[in-house]
């Protein structure tokens, strides 16, 4: 999944410096990363990952790091199985 | 009673003696500001514990009203220092040098300018080119082509930059810099159509100053969680103010011309009537955008939300829209009588004022960004909340 996530900042977040290069709790508006390629990438990951993200979820925070972004998918997951 | 409006009616008044003067000659309107200092009311947002007024936003905004109801500059001034008083109570408490300044606000009344744009980035205040240039225990700042409203009467200003050389355009964050430590040298003029006395000249910025004057947090929280909603809702505050003058006008217009002719309402009473619905929609929107900003004050992931920017960002849109469009009826109500400068129907001043409502930040930015926010926001199909 982090693989998918970083293949999927590379393509969206229009951020300054590879996604392979910084960790998963790395600060992504730090490097770039605008509300307006935030929503890009959200839809991306509801692509690539057949979700949808609650409106709860649409908040800065949710894509601050690479591992925000994976607690976000696990938990649709999670809700979508439950 | 409301404190805050009573310390206002001399402020009022005195904006109102002036107003055509400062409009004729595109000059600051210096005896207004001065009356607002004299009040103390340019310390109104800031908490008590800090000598400041206390007041809510919703105070502020009334008295933005008020004022846009006789001097539209005046009244723009005061909301734009207000916002950046906003700014420096949200993010400013709990840093040393803040609260000493917030301190200084309140004992000394010093107006706050902005300086958030800048050439180059297409009045995205989201993107710098300068940066914060760091060199020890003070950092030096370089920005260009940046429109200051009042920039040559501010006390201090606070000012965008990236973080450091290295960082990327939108890794902004904020600073304080005081006249003593700023310089501007005037690029660009503002003989503008209207809000003319907020005297909003392009300059090139520069100064150095300790860097514990720069905001631990990072612009983008600064911009969405108290400048975004602040400056939209005191904005349509001023823009309210302005419309309902003119409206006002237009309906003694239009009770003036039933006392001549008693047997029957003239054309324009319908207009009104039509108009009165808009300014009503125009108040709803204002007022419930403020309730919404005090609800999300309360949470942050609220306030960092995509819902709550919609929100907010409608509100500006709304009543920038809806400003117009009632002015444009008081005029066809008031006719030649409201077109010409010098009647008590007059509101051509009212319609150049409210003119710069869509234009400061652009509508059409604005709704590309909303279009971008709503492919992810759902929209909210609740009445209540």
């Amino acid at each position: 999944m982090f693989d998918t996530i970083r293949r999927l900042v590379d393509e969206q977040g229009r951020l300054s410096v590879a996604a392979a290069t910084i960790g998963d709790d790395a600060d992504l508006y730090a490097t770039g990363l605008t509300s307006f390629a935030a929503v890009q990438l959200m839809l991306a990951l509801e692509e690539t990952f057949d979700v949808e993200f609650p409106d709860r979820m649409l908040n800065r925070r949710s894509f601050s790091s690479i591992a925000a972004i994976a607690n976000c998918l696990q938990e649709i997951k999670a809700e979508e199985a439950a | 009673m409301n404190a805050p409006l009573d310390r206002g009616a001399n402020v009022v008044a005195t904006a109102a003696r002036h107003a055509d003067d400062v409009d004729r000659k595109g000059r600051f309107p210096v005896e207004a500001v001065q009356a607002l200092k004299d009040a103390r009311l340019l310390a109104l947002l800031i908490p008590v514990e800090f000598g400041g007024g206390g007041a809510a936003l919703a105070d502020v905004a009334e008295l933005c009203t008020s004022l846009g109801q006789q001097c539209a500059s005046t009244a723009m001034i005061f909301a734009m220092h207000q916002i950046k008083v906003a700014s420096l109570v949200a993010h400013g408490r709990g840093a040393a040098w803040h609260e000493s300044f917030m301190r200084r606000v309140c004992d000394e009344q010093l107006l706050l300018g902005s300086a958030t744009t800048e050439g180059g980035v297409g009045g995205n205040l989201r993107n710098s080119i300068c940066a914060f240039e760091r060199d020890g225990d003070i950092f030096r700042i370089a920005k260009e082509g940046a429109l200051i409203s009042y920039g040559a009467y501010s006390d201090a200003i606070l000012v965008t930059a990236r973080r450091a050389a290295d960082a990327p355009p939108s890794d902004q964050q904020m600073a304080v810099l005081e006249k003593s430590q700023f310089r501007l040298e005037r690029t660009g003029s503002w003989d503008a159509l209207g809000m003319r006395g907020t005297c909003s000249e392009g300059f090139t910025f520069s100064g150095q100053a300790p860097t514990e004057q720069i905001f631990a947090h990072d612009f983008a929280e600064i911009a969405s969680q108290s400048m975004l909603a602040t400056a939209h809702l005191l904005w349509s505050a001023v823009w309210f103010g302005v419309a309902s003058d003119a409206l006002a006008r237009a309906q003694g217009f239009v009770r003036k011309d039933a006392r001549r002719h008693p047997d029957g309402p003239a054309p324009g009473a319908l207009r009104l009537a039509e108009a009165t619905n808009k300014l009503q929609l125009m108040r709803v929107n204002i007022v419930e955008g403020l309730k919404r900003f005090a609800k999300a004050q309360k949470n942050e992931d609220d306030l960092n939300s995509m819902s709550f920017a919609v929100a907010m960002n409608n509100v500006k849109i709304g009543s920038s829209q809806l400003s117009i469009e009632i002015i444009n009826h008081a005029l066809l109500i008031a006719g030649i009588a409201g077109y010409k400068n010098d009647t008590p129907y007059s509101v051509g001043r009212h319609m150049r004022d409210a003119l710069s409502a869509q234009v400061m930040i652009s509508n059409d930015r604005i709704f590309t960004n909303l279009s971008n926010l709503l492919l992810a926001q759902r929209i909210d199909q609740r009445l209540g909340d």
